[in-house]
């Protein structure tokens, strides 16, 4: 097993705790998207790309995740309700030293 | 009054798609698109990003897929109504429909395809109080005709190419014009970016960076913005306006469509997978993206797929008394509305002395 277990809490403010893959190559997006945590067509429009904030997160846990890429900051700079904690999750893989994971989504905009 | 065989609605890769497959059989489209231009997400999201799971193409850029699907359209000439949201949808009494655009333009088909992706793509709104009051009263998402903003004061929010390019554009048309991004850093294209440091050295544009717009005033027109610097209360400035025109991209929402009657589930269209993509209502089909059915997958060849069994259905409903087999393009050639015809060059029988 290489599952780690990480907590997301919905828009609607539900607290969530998930075993997120780690040898699947997925982003914190996906795993949202695969539990359907949030509704289809409201997260991830872009798939991905870092290209629509489609799928901004608040991190609330400590832990130590990739840098953020031009990209990222870029997207994030035109994003609404952006915060110092805020992250786009497509930018975020999952990895096993993500354990304890906790992050909340960002209301839809 | 347009009228065709199938109307589609979606200009992205889909419906694009659809034209040929319907071209072979001799049937007429055209496509309605909110957005200016033809290609959808591939067009307004991602031109520059390499797509890899096109069947043929190990490697292509998602605006030359788009660029390649209208090439190979072209001799089936759709029709094409862009920058026009399909907003809705009249059955008639000989089950042909009438789809009407938020310009009043009325569109008249025996068979209407829904290719519409994740929705139509409406411009994003900043989270600012009272901001829906002041809409046309001063703030405007899309810019649709500049001269509106002749010799008037405009502060522009953004830092994508649309920001800077109309703060570079109407530099030359208002009064006075005002940039406010949240970072020093624009992320448009590179002229861009040199062009409106330029115009600021010349004092044509005001840079506001990094500031944020938090606060709309008037009475009944917009009068003012409150915009704070550095994210710091005491840096705050009130500028009077005219107009504000905040520029954050635009995000797809299904709009009108979803109060067509038709079946919704997670946001989209429930199609019958085990025949054509038909909606519940007979006669309307939905394709791509914007359909759904167990095993759905969200991929530009699922939807290529979806839109060729879609077309033999829909000959069958517009000719229900006559025969058809599929032939091969490699077989039958295409032969366009204009005129052309491709065809495979014939085999030469030659003896050896």
């Amino acid at each position: 097993m290489s599952d780690i277990k990480i907590t997301i809490i919905d828009r609607e403010g539900v607290e969530h705790q998930i075993d997120a893959p780690t040898d699947m190559a997925m982003n914190l997006m996906e795993v949202v998207r695969s539990y359907e945590l949030a509704p289809e067509g409201t997260i991830g429009i872009c798939g991905g790309m870092a290209m629509c904030a489609s799928c901004q997160c608040y991190v609330l846990s400590n832990t130590e995740l990739p840098e953020m890429q031009d990209d990222e900051e870029a997207m994030l700079a035109e994003a609404f309700y952006v915060e110092d904690n805020s992250r786009l999750s497509c930018q975020i893989p999952m990895l096993p030293e993500m354990e304890g994971l906790k992050v909340k989504l960002a209301p839809e905009s | 009054m347009i009228k065709t065989d199938i109307l589609i609605i979606g200009a992205g890769p889909t419906g694009l798609f659809t034209v040929f497959e319907a071209g072979l059989l001799k049937l007429k489209c055209h496509l309605i698109d909110a957005l200016p231009q033809p290609g959808g997400q591939c067009s307004e999201i991602y031109p520059k990003k390499p797509i890899y799971d096109i069947p043929a193409f190990p490697e292509v850029l998602a605006g030359d897929l788009v660029d390649n699907l209208m090439e190979q359209i072209k001799p089936f000439e759709p029709g094409f109504t862009l920058g026009e949201r399909a907003e809705t949808i009249e059955k008639l009494e000989d089950d042909t429909f009438i789809v009407t655009t938020s310009r009043g333009t009325k569109h008249h088909a025996p068979v209407v395809a829904i290719a519409g992706g994740l929705g139509s793509f409406e411009p994003r709104k900043p989270p600012l109080a009272d901001i829906a009051k002041f809409e046309d009263k001063g703030v405007e998402y899309i810019i649709r005709d500049p001269e509106v903003y002749r010799d008037k004061r405009v502060v522009i929010a953004g830092g994508g190419d649309s920001a800077l390019d109309w703060s570079i554009f109407l530099a030359d048309v208002a009064s006075e014009v005002t940039l406010v991004h949240r970072r020093n850093e624009f992320r448009g294209a590179l002229d861009s970016v040199d062009r409106v440091k330029v115009l600021k050295d010349l004092g044509k544009i005001k840079l506001v960076t990094p500031g944020e717009i938090i606060q709309l005033n008037g009475e009944d027109e917009l009068e003012s913005v409150l915009i704070r610097k550095n994210n710091e209360a005491s840096e705050e400035i009130l500028l009077e306006v005219d107009h504000f025109i905040p520029l954050f991209g635009l995000s797809p929402k299904l709009g009108p469509i979803a109060d067509w009657g038709l079946e919704i589930e997670k946001n989209a269209i429930k199609v019958d997978n085990s025949l054509d993509y038909q909606t519940n209502i007979p006669g309307i089909y939905a394709i791509g993206d914007v359909n759904t059915y167990p095993g759905k997958l969200k991929l530009i060849l699922c939807g290529f797929h979806e839109a060729t069994l879609m077309c033999q259905s829909a000959y069958q409903r517009i000719f229900p008394d006559k025969k058809y087999v599929m032939k091969y393009t490699t077989v039958g050639g295409v032969t366009g509305f204009d005129g052309t015809k491709k065809e495979a060059p014939k085999a030469v029988v030659k003896a050896i002395d």
